[in-house]
This record gives C-alpha cells, sequence and structure tokens, in this order.
C-alpha cells in the first residue's frame, strides 16, 4: 500500500447524497480479480452511455476534472455493499482522498485498507468546497496527513480529526495484517482463555 | 448499567489502544462466492486461514436459481463458485455447497445452522451481516481486506461504534410484518440515520416478533447507516436455537442458557441515541425512491420535490423520481407493476413464504413473479407444507436457494424500465439491473403487487 502524507491536487465536486456503491461500481462487474485493474469500471454507469460513449455531463468526464485526485462528495458517500470494489476502482483512477460529510461505515473502512483517506468535514464545509470547484473547475485543495488539515482552494485551513491508528498505518504504508501479526500471542492466549468460557464455540 | 453491545464488546477485547482502536476476537466468519480477492491477499502474503474450524462457507450471490447446475451457466459465474469450493477445501473450511441441502444466503444458513448465537462476534464479506445480529450476537459486515484480515487472525480492529436504541411498541396491525418497522425506521431516521452506531432493537413489537422478523429487521440496519443492529435474547431466540445443528448440546447448552440470559442490556445501561415509534400505528410500507430512507405508507402519494427545504435533498428527490418514472401526488396504491421478487436475505425464511402463500391462494398473479427460497432446507420445508403448490397453482415460479434478482450477480435480472415489486433490501439505481425500477416491499405485499400487478395494500386482500 502506497504511503499517504500530503497531497496537493485536482478536487472534483459531486454533490448527490447518498452515492452507493452500486453507483460507484455496479454489481455485475465484481467477478474481476483485484490485480485486473478496476479504474475503468468506476461510476460506470453514470460516467458512460450504453454504447461507451462517455456522458458529457458527468463531472469526471469534463476535461478540467480528468486529473483529479480529491473527490468532494455528498452525505452518505458509499453506503450500501460492503465491495471494496469501490475502493479499489477509486485508487486505480488515480483518487487518494473522497471528502465528505459522512461515510457509509464499510466503505469507510475499506479506504484505509487501500490508502485512499476519507475525509470528514462539516457539511457547510463540504458544500462550499464543491461550490469553489464548480465555479472555478481544476481547483485544488491540499490534504495534509501528518499537520491533519485539510486546506481549499480559498486558502482557509480546517483541521481534520483522524483515528491515530488509521492514521499510522496510512502514514506508513502499512496495512493492519502485518500490525497484527506481532500480537499473536496476545490472541493466542485469549482464544484459550475464551474457549474455556464457551467450549461449545 | 452495560449495554448488550458494551458485553459481547468487552468479553472478546484482546487488546485495546490507548487511542481507542480494540482488536476483536472474532467468533464466526461466514464466506460466499465474492470471497476469492481476499483468499488471494491471503495467498500472496503467504498466510494460511487461522481459524478453519471458525469459518464457514456457502455460495449465494453467483449460483444459479433455475436448476442447481454449473455447466448451465457463463464461466465467469460458475469460476466464482468454483473458487469458493476450491478455497474453502484447501483451507479445509466446511462448506455447503451447491448440492448439499444446507446451502443458501449466507444470511440465512447461519442462523438455520445455529451457527449464529448469542454474545457471539460475527463477520461476513456482506453488508448485510447484521442479520445474525437477531439472535443476540455482534454482526457486521466487512470489505475483502478486512475478510483477509480475520482470515488470518480471527480478528479484526475496530473502533467502538456508539450505542443506539430504537425503540417499538405496540401491537402491529393485520398485514403488517418485520419489513414494515424496519422501512418505517428507516424512513424515519434517514439513511445516514444510524451511521456509527450500533442498533439494539427493543420494545413490545420486537419482542412479540419471531427470529426470522428480528432478522428481517436487523438485515437492513446498514440501509440505515448503522454498522450492526441487535436484539437481546431471549426465550423466543433460545427455542428457535434449540436442536439446531451448530447449536449447544447437553451440559453445554444449559451453560449457554446462563450466559445468553445475562446478556441484555441493564435497565440502568445508557444509549448515545434513543429514538421511539409505536408499532400499533405502522402501515404497509413502500419505496417510491432510489434510497430505502424513501419509504411510505402504502396510503400515501408520491411525494413532490419541491416540498423538500434543502436544494440537495430536492435535486436528490427529483433524481430519484425521473428514475423510477413517477409523478408527484401519485397514489402509491395506483403505481403499476411489471414483475415481483420475493426472496434475499431480508426476506425468504419459511415465515415469509407462509405469508406471502397466504395471500396468492386461490388467486393469479397477473404479473411474472418468482419465489426463491432463502436456503434449500427453507425450500425443504415450504415444499413439505405444500406452499410451492400453492405459489405454482397461482402462477409463481418456484426456484431454487440463492441471492438472485435481489443483486442480478447470477443473472436474475429485472429488465431495463421494468417495475418491480421486491422483497429485497436495497432500490439503489441500477441495482436489480441496469434501468430496472424496484420498490421496496414485505413478502405479503409483494404477494398481493403479483396477484393485482399494482402497488397494493394487502390489507384489502386478507381473508378474515
Amino acid at each position: 500500500m502506497e504511503p499517504f502524507r500530503r497531497l496537493h491536487a485536482i478536487a472534483a465536486p459531486l454533490a448527490a447524497p447518498n452515492v452507493d456503491t452500486d453507483q460507484i461500481i455496479p454489481a455485475r462487474f465484481l467477478w474481476r480479480k483485484r490485480h485486473d485493474g478496476w479504474g475503468d469500471l468506476l461510476f460506470h454507469d453514470l460516467r458512460f452511455h450504453d454504447d461507451g460513449a462517455p456522458r458529457p455531463d458527468f463531472v469526471l468526464n469534463r476535461a478540467a476534472y480528468c486529473a483529479a485526485q480529491i473527490l468532494v462528495a455528498g452525505q452518505n458517500f458509499g453506503c450500501g455493499s460492503s465491495r471494496e470494489a469501490a475502493v479499489w476502482s477509486l485508487i486505480d483512477n488515480g483518487f487518494r482522498a473522497v471528502i465528505a460529510p459522512s461515510f457509509g461505515d464499510i466503505f469507510f473502512n475499506n479506504s484505509f485498507q487501500n490508502g485512499l483517506l476519507p475525509v470528514v468535514l462539516p457539511p457547510e464545509r463540504v458544500a462550499s468546497l464543491r461550490t469553489m470547484l464548480e465555479q472555478t473547475p481544476g481547483g485544488r485543495i491540499t490534504v495534509d496527513l501528518g499537520a491533519q488539515t485539510v486546506t481549499g482552494p480559498d486558502g482557509v485551513s480546517d483541521a481534520i480529526a483522524i483515528d491515530p491508528f488509521r492514521r499510522e498505518c496510512l502514514l506508513a504504508g502499512t496495512d493492519d495484517i502485518s500490525f497484527t501479526l506481532r500480537h499473536r500471542d496476545a490472541i493466542a492466549a485469549f482464544e484459550q482463555a475464551h474457549e474455556a468460557e464457551v467450549p461449545w464455540l | 448499567m452495560a449495554t448488550l453491545l458494551d458485553k459481547i464488546w468487552s468479553s472478546h477485547a484482546i487488546l485495546a489502544r490507548p487511542d481507542g482502536a480494540t482488536l476483536l476476537s472474532i467468533d464466526r466468519h461466514f464466506i460466499h462466492d465474492g470471497s476469492g480477492n481476499a483468499f488471494r491477499q491471503l495467498k500472496e502474503r503467504g498466510l494460511k486461514v487461522r481459524r478453519p474450524d471458525r469459518t464457514f462457507a456457502t455460495p449465494d450471490h453467483y449460483v444459479p436459481t433455475v436448476r442447481r447446475d454449473l455447466a448451465s451457466i457463463e464461466p465467469y459465474r460458475r469460476g466464482m463458485v468454483e473458487d469458493l469450493d476450491a478455497h474453502a477445501k484447501g483451507a479445509g473450511v466446511a462448506l455447503f455447497g451447491l448440492g448439499d441441502r444446507r446451502q443458501g444466503i449466507v444470511h440465512v444458513v447461519g442462523p438455520e445452522q445455529g451457527l449464529s448465537q448469542p454474545g457471539m462476534t460475527i463477520v461476513c464479506g456482506d453488508s448485510h451481516t447484521a442479520t445474525h445480529g437477531a439472535v443476540g450476537a455482534l454482526a457486521f459486515g466487512v470489505g475483502a481486506s478486512e475478510v483477509a484480515h480475520v482470515l488470518a487472525t480471527q480478528t479484526l480492529w475496530q473502533a467502538k461504534p456508539r450505542a443506539m436504541r430504537i425503540r417499538v411498541d405496540g401491537k402491529l396491525a393485520p398485514g403488517v410484518h418485520a419489513k414494515d418497522v424496519i422501512l418505517a425506521v428507516i424512513a424515519k431516521i434517514g439513511a445516514a440515520g444510524a451511521t456509527g452506531h450500533a442498533i439494539e432493537y427493543a420494545g413490545s413489537t420486537v419482542r412479540a416478533l419471531s427470529i426470522e422478523g428480528r432478522l428481517t429487521i436487523c438485515n437492513m440496519s446498514i440501509e440505515a447507516g448503522a454498522r450492526a443492529g441487535m436484539v437481546a435474547p431471549d426465550a423466543t431466540t433460545f427455542a428457535y436455537l434449540a436442536g439446531r445443528p451448530y447449536a449447544p448440546k447437553g451440559a453445554d447448552w444449559d451453560k449457554a442458557l446462563g450466559l445468553w440470559g445475562s446478556l441484555g442490556s441493564d435497565v440502568d445501561a445508557r444509549f448515545d441515541r434513543e429514538i421511539d415509534l409505536d408499532g400499533s400505528q405502522i402501515a404497509p410500507m413502500v419505496t417510491w425512491g432510489t434510497s430505502p430512507e424513501s419509504a411510505a405508507p402504502i396510503t400515501a402519494r408520491v411525494p413532490d420535490p419541491a416540498g423538500a427545504q434543502d436544494p440537495a435533498r430536492r435535486d436528490a428527490m427529483e433524481r430519484a423520481l425521473a428514475y423510477m418514472d413517477l409523478q408527484p401526488g401519485t397514489p402509491l396504491a395506483d403505481v403499476a407493476i411489471d414483475r415481483v421478487f420475493l426472496g434475499s436475505c431480508t426476506n425468504s425464511r419459511i415465515e415469509d413464504l407462509r405469508a406471502a402463500a397466504q395471500v396468492v391462494d386461490g388467486r393469479r398473479a397477473v404479473v411474472p413473479a418468482m419465489v426463491v427460497p432463502g436456503s434449500g432446507l427453507v425450500k425443504a420445508q415450504a415444499e413439505a407444507e405444500g406452499l410451492d403448490l400453492i405459489f405454482r397453482r397461482a402462477g409463481l415460479e418456484w426456484r431454487e436457494a440463492g441471492c438472485s434478482m435481489c443483486v442480478g450477480m447470477n443473472g436474475d435480472l429485472v429488465g431495463r424500465g421494468e417495475r418491480c415489486a421486491s422483497t429485497s433490501n436495497r432500490n439503489f439505481v441500477g441495482r436489480q439491473g441496469k434501468g430496472a425500477r424496484t420498490h421496496l416491499v414485505s413478502p405479503a405485499m409483494a404477494a398481493a403487487a403479483a396477484v393485482t400487478g399494482k402497488l397494493t395494500d394487502v390489507r384489502m386482500l386478507l381473508r378474515p
């Protein structure tokens, strides 16, 4: 997993609330293997007509946003299915951060496992960031995980709260498994005691 | 003053970091035919499944429901099912495969086998894992990387969710079922109303529900944004579990009852949020939009986006109504439908099939309708009760167990522009097929829609 430290990048606005993971990646593509790559499938049915031609009105098809690495989304982004391919399709398309007032819980957790930073900001600030990006396409946002700040195109910085463990893993580019395996002994000891309590497990 | 959540959490915490993350021990891990990427991740790292004895596999998303014949389906779908077989067998994981009567939707199979028990931590790479919370477990869905983490370590790092209690009190009116209760809850609190929370469902309405009904309610917790949904175990839970294949037996059963009986939230337990609903006032519900929160009583009309204060909300409603091809002000009971799907991890258990059969008995479906039982054992039970004959006589298709048209991964799809009354859990854009329009309803309401060809108040069809 690529470490995440500081990102200064073009941001794309996507205003709709409740953008579910079926919108991010339709179910009919989910049989692909991880290493096949998923970037071309991101927002597939929002981005493309049936004949495969891009829909010119979709934000990521507009020239000013096609190099975006940050998505500024609406409430409850990534709700719905647990499919991690929603995160893979964003990452493989070049995205490294999503800013929204709230996220679907599972999408939120999946993001950290793949080096995609989900940032929660107050709804008013997210809405004003989206307005700026719509008015000045190609505007950039800075996400600094070390300093725990997000700076908009207006130069205004917001502090961001993030679980310290998740932050450490992102900064180092390590995932949970390597970290957890260091606690093998504690896990084994717990299992032994737990199975004495609940022998029918 | 501990909640059910507190009790399960503290009894499974291996380590707690001072900054909040807890390493939780996982009692049960269910896997299905979408688990291939997690197994490959494990293999790439040279890791093995730590506890195959606590891992259980069944294929559900990609399995054919017309007949149990893998040779007849597309190679990529067959590959997903065969992949699960190979991964499970390679790791020594118990598999309820396609030829096994115990095969079915993973969230139907777990409780049915007695694998899901009170006080357990249960995970699965599927967002509807909260279903298992109905027996008093802490159960939640995870993504592929977390599936790999559980396979490798039988643990997960988790931040403890906040506790929300939703109390529903009162007697449900005839024709009103668990599905209507949870749709009413989601309509009230919204699709993000419980984000960051685990919901405990309580109150006399919930207590009076069977385990099947509670499974339906907990199943849709994720549609309100909650990570988990749960119901404190009680006599109904114990009676449901007694004698199931994986339930404790003999002296273990007696010990289990002692432990399980102490799990309920203490009377002075504190919840971060409390919501109350009057169960006696709930009517049969139906969704009109493209989020499960867009639910209304069948007696209502399609709402007018002009009435929405928030511009983003208004815009979302307008787009939803355009997709659904509905006009504001139309009575929901006037909306004609093209097909009916009866099934999914929300509503494919024996009680669901009984409720639907009661409505269609002696009537005739006027639109295509299919019934997909949740497991091979549910199917066998329904056939033993003659429900399959009632469905067939009424012109409904009787299929084999699987996820089927809830998400269409196996090819059971709703056509473009078609309107489907569905007992599943999500009415998202394109969920049941590209351009498909979904109205979420209870099994009884789906049956009513099948015999009238429109969204229908099932109370009009109830017999004395």
